[in-house]
């Protein structure tokens, strides 16, 4: 990170900027890792300690041959530690599961990400797959140099076995372990050969995840799970309405005296009490006789005292601003004029909180050198070692970070400023020089978390005499993510989804209009993928009924030219027992089916949902997904990715949503903010294409296909169009 | 001042009534193993066995305990049970971000100590655990891995 204006999110715009391109489509690799995947070498300007190439930065071998791979990327469920170990221990032929892997610290060796370092975008594979090879290859190859100096041979008659080197005309054996500390010490070489594919042992295979057994046995450590010596326990509650500030304690003189408590504290937005447990904490800080200052009377520029979710929904819809084109193709306003039949819709998706199981902690811890160590969840460690250095008034290089895996992400951990508790730990580890572990409660979170931004887009399209679709536009309003903390303009995160579809629709005009959100946003599992996708598929169908076309049917015309998707459609039909779109009875109830596409992360997807209606509620029966992202390293793990971002699209379409009502987020925990529960897990069935298309992404894409097909599928049943989700909002009745 | 018996251990802790047995044994008793998710009895992470029986301890008061056996995911394979239920849980490679399976695996161990030969219906109301992560299809082939084990 070289420049200083620092934004929201802790990184400068220029850093960001100069790779947004390939963050923001998801599709260009940094030119270093294109050539090194292309087999074009490295060169003497790459193995200067540019990112991803010090292979003592990223693999350790211990006496006892122990191996150990520090990841870029933080394990949060999506089974990357497992990808990691399998990738370098194919090179480094090492096996898999003998390799723990970590996640590293920051530093300049692991931004491995088109100059950055961040868990998120579904990049960490397919970022990463040619650098960890390499190094897996480079570690290599000094262990057969160290052991060739070693036992004064040739290195060309050695050959390695998980982690022990063989001179078959002696006999004689090395393990990594006798010879790590000569072969660390050697010249990386910049020309090692890389494994034959057809050779591969684990990487494209099913390899058991790494992570697994001490999960099922609850050993494994989050960051909630952190003790530090002489830690105080702290507690917080917030600002009722979102930028309001605590003005006066009635009542701190009796909640200091209260059992177990050392200190109350006022903080920006918050109150605090530190005690000698969580729960002594909790209960004094949310005993405390606050006044706050007052929200603004009305309007939507703040979270004021009237601040809705519905009045934000009708400002995006009332914006009458002039968009900014992020698509143009053809001559629209002439196909409008020739147009046989109009079709023209509005779309809306609410706020969504990430309700990761993990609630967020934080534990600061000021030492006498003058050191700073903090305990955090992040999907960022750069960008949090910056913003801990600033809170904590101390120099970078005087904080260290501890980065435990995380109990669930789906974006929640990166900087969202007040949506985080580390800054809070800090101020109260200075407070009262003691180490401070703070807890948010659940309610606190679901108060705090940064959301999925409320979103909005207005559809047209024009049907020709052929009942083919001759032209579309769209208008989105709002805000994404990308604009508020990386500064991206136009904000690619508002309108991923809706542009660079691959459909044959000659004339396309999609703009975007910037009105900001007064609450504090996030990137959300799939970001604008999460909705977008969603509205397109399902106006998609819209337009097929309007020129009386069947929509599975429809989309095969218009991606006649794309073998891709074709192939993908064939798939997901294939796997699904042929194409119906009902409806029709099984099993007594009456079901329909809705398909969708979607192309988000690198990755492209074809989904079919079954559904039927009961009680007014849609019940999903099974989702079929044909995935396709160019090739995979580990297809179980791939599979069960796709599964958790099915279920996370299902829970978006059917119940979720975070809804503000006088300036308050409504729901406080589980009870009534609605997840999917086991009860609405329908039946899975990913199929992978390896279409051999450069390596996409795996952790989110399996979602924004799934929003499309569940609406397509209850209008088929219902003749009910649902345009502002989730569907529960809306009663339903069978057909 | 309350002595509970934990994992077949007794164990004196000094928290005032009222204090949920969750805080009780992650915090005092440093017992990470069991998780905190809601404090409200809705997401299951803090699901342990009181006398056998699946019990969510963030609404559970550390004087209602009483002489009640207690025991957390620490001790969960020192029963059969659950021993083949965490051996399932791995072979199915259930766990993502793994949060919520601590109280997965102790829900699933007294559906099955009391439904041996679970029909599908009684994974499906008998664990109401939440799992963000979207587990829920592998958690039930789990369970009925185990069930057969
Ligand atoms: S923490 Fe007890 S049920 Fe959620
Ligand atoms: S595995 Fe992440 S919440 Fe269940």
């Amino acid at each position: 990170m070289t420049t200083s204006s620092h934004t929201a999110a802790g990184l400068s715009r220029r850093t960001f900027l100069a790779g947004s391109g390939a963050f923001v489509l998801g599709a260009a690799l940094p030119a270093r890792v294109l050539a090194e995947a292309a087999g074009a070498g490295e060169g003497a300007a790459a193995m200067a300690p540019a990112p991803g190439t010090r292979v003592a930065a990223f693999i350790e071998i211990g006496a006892d041959n122990a191996v150990r791979f520090l990841s870029p990327f933080v394990e949060g469920g999506q089974g990357i530690a497992t990808g990691m170990a399998q990738t370098v221990g194919e090179e480094l032929d090492v096996d898999p599961s003998r390799i723990t892997v970590d996640y590293a610290p920051p530093g300049p060796d692991y931004l491995v990400v088109n100059g950055m370092r961040l868990t998120g975008g579904s990049f960490s594979t397919r970022s990463s797959f040619p650098v960890v090879r390499r190094l897996g290859a480079t570690a290599r190859d000094m262990m057969l140099r160290a052991a060739a100096a070693r036992l004064e041979v040739d290195a060309a008659s050695l050959s390695t076995s998980d982690g022990v080197v063989t001179h078959a005309a002696t006999g004689r054996t090395l393990t990594y372990g006798d010879l790590a500390e000569e072969a660390m010490a050697l010249t990386p070489r910049e020309d090692v050969a890389l494994r034959d594919p057809a050779a591969f042992r684990w990487i494209g295979k099913p390899v058991a995840r790494i992570d697994v057994a001490d999960k099922s046995r609850g050993l494994a450590k989050f960051t909630i799970d952190q003790v530090v010596d002489g830690m105080l326990f702290a507690a917080v509650v917030h600002a009722p309405y979102y930028g309001t500030e605590p003005l006066s304690l009635a009542n701190a003189a009796d909640v200091k005296a209260m059992p177990g408590v050392h200190s109350v504290h006022t903080l920006p937005g918050a109150v605090a009490v530190t005690a000698d447990s969580w729960w002594r904490a909790r209960k004094a800080v949310e005993a405390l006789d606050v006044t706050w200052s007052d929200p603004a009377p009305s309007g939507i520029d703040t979270v004021a005292a009237d601040f809705s979710s519905a009045a934000m929904r009708a400002a995006l819809a009332a914006s009458t601003a002039e968009g900014v084109s992020v698509e143009a193709e053809g001559d629209v306003d002439a196909a409008f004029a020739a147009a046989a039949k109009t079709v023209e819709a509005e779309y809306d998706a609410p706020y969504l909180a990430h309700a990761q199981l993990e609630p967020p902690s934080a534990i600061a811890r000021f030492n006498a050198d003058g050191t700073l160590e903090v305990w955090l969840p992040n999907q960022m460690p750069d960008a949090f070692l910056k913003l801990c250095a600033e809170a904590g008034g101390v120099a970078p290089e005087k904080v260290t970070l501890h980065q435990p895996m995380l109990g669930g992400f789906f974006g929640r951990h990166f900087t969202y400023g007040s949506g985080n508790p580390f800054p809070q730990a800090i101020a109260l580890a200075k407070a009262t020089g003691r180490p401070v572990k703070l807890v948010w409660s659940r309610e606190e979170e679901f108060k705090m978390d940064a959301m999925r931004p409320l979103s909005f887009t207005r559809f047209k399209a024009a049907i020709g005499a052929d009942g083919m679709p001759t032209a579309i536009t769209a208008r989105t309003v709002g805000e994404g993510p990308l604009g508020r903390y990386f500064g991206a303009a136009p904000d690619s995160s508002m309108v991923e989804g809706i542009t660079e579809k691959p459909y044959a629709i000659a004339n396309r005009a999609m703009e975007s209009v910037a009105l900001p959100h007064p609450v504090n946003i996030a990137f959300w599992r799939s970001v604008g993928h999460s909705m977008n996708d969603g509205f397109y598929e399902s106006f998609l169908d819209e337009v097929a009924e309007g020129g009386g076309q069947d929509p599975f049917a429809l989309r095969k015309a218009l991606l006649a030219q794309s073998p891709r998707h074709l192939a993908l459609l064939d798939e997901v039909e294939r796997i699904s027992g042929g194409w119906k779109r009902g409806p029709y009875t099984v099993d007594g109830t009456v079901r329909a089916r809705g398909v969708a596409m979607a192309s988000p992360f690198g990755s492209e997807t074809a989904t079919i949902a079954e559904v039927s209606i009961a009680d007014g509620a849609t019940k999903v029966h099974h989702v079929w997904v044909a995935f396709d992202p160019g090739s995979v390293v580990n297809p179980a793990i791939v599979k069960r990715q796709v599964e958790s971002a099915v279920a996370l699209g299902l829970s978006a379409v059917l119940v979720e949503q975070a809804v503000y009502e006088n300036g308050q987020r409504r729901d406080a925990n589980y009870d009534t903010y609605q997840v999917l529960r086991r009860e609405m897990m329908p039946a899975v069935t990913v199929s992978i294409v390896e279409s051999g298309a450069p390596m996409g992404g795996v952790g989110e894409p399996g979602l924004p296909g799934v929003p499309g097909a569940v609406v397509n599928a209850v209008a088929a049943l219902t003749g009910t169009r649902v345009r502002s989700l989730p569907l529960a909002n809306t009663a339903l009745s069978g057909a | 001042m309350f002595t509970l018996t934990i994992n077949g251990d007794a164990r004196e802790v000094d928290v005032e009534e009222g204090t949920p047995l969750l805080f009780v044994l992650r915090d005092t008793l440093g017992l990470t193993g069991t998780k905190y998710g809601c404090g409200i009895a809705q997401c299951g992470a803090c699901t342990v066995l009181m006398d056998g029986a699946a019990t969510r301890s963030c609404q559970l008061p550390v004087e209602a305990v009483g002489d009640s056996a207690i025991t957390t995911i620490e001790a969960v394979e020192t029963d059969e049970v659950g021993r083949r239920v965490v051996a399932a849980w791995i072979e199915n490679e259930v766990p993502q971000c793994g949060y919520c399976q601590s109280g997965q695996v102790m829900a699933a161990t007294a559906l099955l100590k009391d439904t041996p030969d679970p029909a599908d219906d009684d994974i499906l109301y008998g664990m109401s655990n939440i799992c963000r992560c979207g587990t829920y299809n592998a958690i039930a082939a789990a369970v009925r891995q185990a069930a057969k084990a």
